[in-house]
This record gives C-alpha cells, sequence and structure tokens, in this order.
C-alpha cells in the first residue's frame, strides 16, 4: 500500500499521469515474466540500472 | 546534525557520514567484500562510519539515498514506449529486476538498514537525485564560495550532463542534458568497442590515446555526435544500442569504423584501436572544453567544480585547467557514483535542511583520507596471524629504510593511516617505485600489477616541487590532472625512436622520470602536502634527499580485478601474492626474502580480469 500511495505521489509530483495506464500495463506483464522465468538476473547494461 | 549518504545497486556502492556539514567518512562497499565494483547495499562500508564516529545507526538523524529509483523507471519506461516494439528483448531482461527489486527500493533499504538497527524508521530516509548528488559531491566540499558546477556522465534519472550555480550553502541545477544524449555513455560506447569492460575500462582507453592518432575525430564529429558552439550535444542513436539493446554498440557504429568489435580474448591491440582511442579522447577534451569555455563566458566565475565519471578522465581535466578560462578548478576525488554518496548527505544537509556552509580552506575531503585506519596492535595481530615475519621500527628508521629501498630500485608495499576513498591510491594504500627506473613501469605492470603493459603509472611528487618537474604549479592531491613533465626534465627521442609506432615507443626512455612519462610526455600527478599526509610527504622527501629526486612511482595497492586492499591482512596477502619487495605497514617492516616461502600464493586468479 505505501509502495501504491508512493507511485501516485510520484505522478502527481512528475504530472505524468498519462504514464499511470503505460506503467499497470507494464507492471503486470513484468509480474508474468517474474512468474514465469523465476529469477531477477539480468545481463549487467549500462543503462538499465 | 548526522547524516548518512548512501549509493548502491549499480556500481561502487559506497557510504558516507557526515556531521554538521563535515565528511567524517567514506568508503566503498568494494574493499571490505573484495569484490571489484561491488554494487550490493554497503552493509560493511556503513557499519564502519557508524564505528569510526562511535556511533549507533539511532544517534543518526537521516539516511539519504544518492537517486531517485522511480524517475530511473520513469525514463526506462518512456524509452521502451518510444522505441517500441524494439528493445523487446532488453525489456525482458530488466523487467523483472525492477518489478521484483529496484521498484521496492524504499523497502529494500529500510530492510537493509533494519538489519543494523531493527528500530529504523522509514521517514528517516531520504532520496536525492543522481547528478544533484554529483554536483553536491563537487561544490560543497570544495574550496570556493561561489562555483559553476558541471556533471557529466553516463546517465542518471533523465540526466546526464547538468550545469549548476554553486553560491554560499545554495546550489541550483540551471541546466540538464537527457538521456539517451550522453558524453559517457559515448565514450562507454567506443570502450565496449575496443573489447573494454564498460564501467572499468574507461581508464584503459584513456591510457591507450597517446599511442595513437586522433584520425577518426571529424568521422565522428561528422556522423556520431552533433556538437554545437556552447557544447551541448546530440548522439545520433543509429549508430548505438544501448538505449533498447544489449549492447552498447550496433553493427553500423563497426562498419563506420571499418572494423568489427574487438574481442578482448582473440584480438591484440593494433594501431587502429590505439588510433580510436586517440579520437574518442579527442572529441571528449573538445566537448568538454566547449562547454567549460561556455560556462566562463556566460556566468564569468573564475572557479569551477566538476563530478561525474567523466570528470576522472584526467586527460580532459589537464586541458580544462591549463585552457585558463577557470583560474580554479576543483574535482571531487570520488568523482563516480560512489562519491554520490557524500553529495547525497551533503545536498540533504544544506538544501534540504537549510543548515550554513562552512568553506574549508583546501577542501573538505581531507585528502580523500576518510576510510579506516588500523592501530599498531590491530596490524602487529593481523600480521602474526598471517604468519608473517617482521620487525617494528620508529618513525624515523622507516621512513630511511623505505627510501633507501626505493632509491634501489624495489619495489615497495605502502600501507599507511586511514584508506582513501575513491578509486586512487594516494599514498595511503598504495604500490610505490621509484620513477627514474627506466624499468620500473614494465615491472610493475607485469609482475606486480599483472596487467596490460601499455598502461602508465602516475607520479607522486612534493608539492613544493611539482613546477619543477611537471607544467603545473597547483594542487592536484587527488591525481586527476594530467601534465606534461617539465620540458628540461624530458630526452628528445631521436629519429628512428620517432619512428616507432604504438607501444614500442613505451620502452623508449622520454624523460629522467621514464616509470611516469607517458608516451606523449604527460603525466597523472599527484602533488603530496605535509598538512594531509605528513607520512607519505616525509618518505618522498627522504628519497629526494638520496636521490635528488622528488618523485615516487604510485599505484594502487593491489593486483588487476582486485579492489584496493583495506586491512594490513589483505596488504600482507597482496604483498605475498605478488614480486613487491617490501612492505611497510604502519611501523612494521616486511622483507619478502625473510617470509616463509609455503606463505607465497599467486592469487590474482581469484579476481575476474577488469
Amino acid at each position: 500500500m505505501d509502495f501504491l500511495t508512493e507511485f501516485f505521489q510520484f505522478l502527481k509530483a512528475r504530472r505524468k499521469f498519462w504514464l499511470a495506464p503505460i506503467l499497470l500495463l507494464v507492471l503486470l506483464f513484468g509480474g508474468l515474466i517474474v512468474l514465469s522465468q523465476g529469477t531477477a538476473l539480468a545481463p549487467f547494461i549500462y543503462t538499465l540500472f | 546534525m548526522r547524516i548518512i549518504g548512501v549509493s548502491a545497486y549499480y556500481h561502487d556502492s559506497a557510504a558516507a557520514l557526515i556531521e554538521d556539514g563535515v565528511v567524517r567518512s567514506a568508503a566503498q562497499e568494494e574493499r571490505f567484500t573484495r569484490k571489484k565494483h561491488d554494487a550490493a547495499f554497503p552493509q560493511n562500508a556503513l557499519r564502519y562510519c557508524l564505528a569510526q564516529a562511535g556511533i549507533a545507526l539511532r544517534d543518526v538523524d537521516h539516511v539519504v539515498f544518492y537517486e531517485k529509483p522511480f524517475v530511473k523507471f520513469e525514463r526506462l519506461i518512456e524509452t521502451y514506449v518510444r522505441n517500441a516494439p524494439k528493445g523487446f528483448a532488453s525489456f525482458r531482461m530488466a523487467l523483472p529486476l525492477w518489478v521484483k527489486e529496484k521498484l521496492f527500493q524504499r523497502r529494500l533499504l529500510t530492510e537493509e538498514l533494519r538489519k543494523i538497527d531493527d528500530a529504523f524508521e522509514a521517514s528517516r530516509l531520504l532520496f536525492s537525485e543522481h547528478h544533484l548528488s554529483h554536483a553536491a559531491s563537487a561544490f560543497y566540499p570544495s574550496p570556493f564560495e561561489d562555483a559553476v558546477v558541471l556533471t557529466l556522465d553516463g546517465v542518471g534519472e533523465w540526466a546526464t550532463t547538468t550545469v549548476g550555480i554553486g553560491q554560499g550553502r545554495s546550489l541550483r541545477i540551471e541546466k540538464e542534458i537527457h538521456f539517451p544524449h550522453s558524453l559517457g555513455l559515448l565514450y562507454s560506447a567506443f570502450t565496449y568497442y575496443l573489447g573494454f569492460k564498460v564501467n572499468s575500462g574507461e581508464y584503459k582507453v584513456m591510457g591507450l590515446a597517446p599511442y595513437g592518432e586522433p584520425r577518426f575525430k571529424a568521422l565522428i564529429l561528422d556522423k556520431l555526435l552533433r556538437l554545437n558552439e556552447d557544447g551541448s550535444f546530440a548522439l545520433d542513436q543509429d549508430y548505438f544500442n544501448y538505449s533498447t539493446g544489449l549492447t552498447m554498440t550496433n553493427d553500423r557504429f563497426a562498419e563506420l569504423f571499418g572494423e568489427k568489435l574487438r574481442s578482448p580474448e582473440k584480438d591484440l591491440l593494433t594501431q587502429f584501436h590505439m588510433d580510436v582511442a586517440a579520437s574518442v579522447q579527442a572529441v571528449t577534451e573538445e566537448v568538454v572544453l566547449r562547454l567549460t569555455r561556455h560556462l566562463a563566458r556566460v556566468h564569468g566565475s573564475k572557479n569551477l567544480c566538476l563530478a561525474g565519471g567523466v570528470a576522472l578522465n584526467c586527460v580532459a581535466n589537464g586541458h580544462v585547467l591549463r585552457d585558463g578560462k577557470f583560474e580554479n578548478v576543483w574535482i571531487q576525488p570520488a568523482a563516480g557514483d560512489a562519491g554520490g554518496a557524500v553529495g547525497a548527505a551533503l545536498a540533504a544537509y544544506h538544501l534540504e535542511f537549510e543548515k550554513p556552509r562552512n568553506v574549508a580552506r583546501r577542501d573538505g575531503m581531507k585528502g580523500a583520507y576518510l576510510g579506516p585506519e588500523y592501530s599498531a596492535d590491530e596490524i602487529r595481530s593481523a600480521l602474526t596471524d598471517a604468519g608473517a615475519v617482521f620487525e617494528e621500527v620508529s618513525d624515523s628508521v622507516l621512513i630511511d629504510t623505505a627510501a633507501t629501498a626505493l632509491a634501489e630500485g624495489k619495489a615497495l608495499g605502502w600501507f599507511h593511516g586511514r584508506m582513501e576513498f575513491g578509486p586512487r591510491s594516494l599514498g595511503a594504500r598504495s604500490i610505490l617505485g621509484d620513477a627514474r627506473s627506466p624499468t620500473m613501469q614494465k615491472l610493475l605492470n607485469l609482475k606486480v600489477k599483472y596487467r596490460e603493459s601499455f598502461r602508465p603509472f602516475a607520479p607522486a611528487v612534493l608539492r613544493e616541487d611539482v613546477s619543477q618537474w611537471f607544467d603545473l604549479d597547483c594542487d592536484s592531491p587527488y591525481m586527476l590532472l594530467v601534465a606534461p613533465v617539465a620540458a628540461e626534465r624530458r630526452r628528445e627521442m631521436s629519429p628512428e625512436e620517432q619512428k616507432l609506432f604504438g607501444i614500442d615507443k613505451l620502452n623508449v626512455q622520454r624523460s629522467s622520470i621514464p616509470a611516469v612519462t607517458h608516451v606523449d610526455y604527460s603525466a597523472r600527478v599527484q602533488t603530496v602536502h605535509e598538512d594531509t599526509n605528513p607520512r607519505f610527504h616525509a618518505l618522498i622527501s627522504a628519497f629526494k634527499d638520496k636521490t635528488a629526486c622528488p618523485v615516487l612511482v604510485n599505484t594502487s595497492f593491489n593486483v588487476r580485478g582486485e579492489p584496493i586492499v583495506c586491512t594490513p591482512a589483505d596488504a600482507y596477502r597482496c604483498f605475498m601474492g605478488t614480486e613487491i619487495e617490501m612492505l611497510v605497514c604502519g611501523n612494521f617492516v616486511l622483507h619478502k626474502a625473510n617470509q616463509p616461502k609455503n606463505l607465497q600464493k599467486d592469487y590474482s586468479a581469484q579476481f575476474e580480469l577488469d
């Protein structure tokens, strides 16, 4: 819950509410990927971190 | 007020403690865990900061993380959306990490802090911004009341380059260049193309550059980088792959230069690679000089502060200084992300809590000697446990013994006082040698450091003598300025020697201090000051008395791929694993010849090469 509150505050502060649906989709999709592969290891790519 | 700054989860994680605006301690986690560029939460470094101050975490008012994870995530998502469907592979790789960990960094950080103090409240955790942390690390510890503050690195949240104005306790970021346009990423793309590791091999590109000719500079400026008169720039993304791919550059990049990506295992370094390195270095200098000239013209300040990974490019820094547009230049010694820990804490103190700033006379980084130190009892005990044979001597005998060994051409391990913060060894955890020796560079590279023979070594010189040996007459205590060796110390190369190319030039003696003279007569100078490191100053003075030369080779106390030594036990292990002939550890002297033979172990294979 804290996370969602903070996330809402972030969108508000950055005035990027248009990102909300995209972020939701991304998080759902990301959740699926996590569930399907069960690992959170990514190759070290400069700009991803 | 006590504030702890933390940088973590990318590379070079670190913790720093400031007390009433004064930097008390700072250390990188890699020194404790012995994992180079360790990105884990800096548990050990943080515990060290607390122990050094004799306090508990509950005595600290706030902990500040050096960047904002949500804004970084916003950049990732917007980049993917903009480039979709391109970048799906990268997206699939990156997202689980973010969804599982990085988005929940407040919780993650709180959990880590509760391992130290289970009553730690999440409300005491604050978040700075990546480039504000860099800018604060450059301005607040600087000796300037006011300054222009330039930060340049790969990327933080969105910014890759920022210009700020520091005045007293205030620091305003005025301009930013945003991802994907980044000088740091341009340099890293070339580091990658030349077969070195991104985020650590950039030094090698800089060291390789003097062997080459910048014959691709015009091509880079024509095709890869649109550079404006004021130093602002944009990269043509058609040649890069870092925004959406799993590599830094693409095939088009390789086609532009006419050779494929270099494989570090299979392909030897050729003149082509040296010319590419020289070209990207020349472009970097051009960008930095245009930026600083424009800033000097527009802002009229005589002081410049630099931070961010690109500020570790000491060749470019030397050009900025000699360009003379700013009278004074101060560079944060931990200019990379580790220094963000110091900056985050200072930004919170002065900006969030509006506390006043006292400008330090020399600077606020205390010579970068901010890490752990060990008492005589601790050193004796560690050496005894390791099975070492040693003798304890007085200060005067110690200095004389060490200076004599150096004058005889021996490689000396030098361990004394508080460990340095930042990537450079500055005379607390150093391997030292005679700069006059024509064989020292090769000896240290191949038998002590086990690293590539093309890499140069840096000189440590008495501050009072610097102008007699180098074209430099200002403080350079952090080895972040490159300057030419003074003309009268140089030896001109014969016409035959002039014709040599690349690494063959290295074997030519080019000055009376060949071990620290690069092929273009340049040197990465460290000035040694009596007030910040009196013992190191005394050693070089004693060496000067014996040899009339106030210059020593100073390189980091480690082997290739290993973090710089932290404890006496680390120092002894490195001493026994290399051909260092003498180790001075506090007031204890150790001769290699006296050590038990069974303790001599090559341990360099333990570390992944950098």
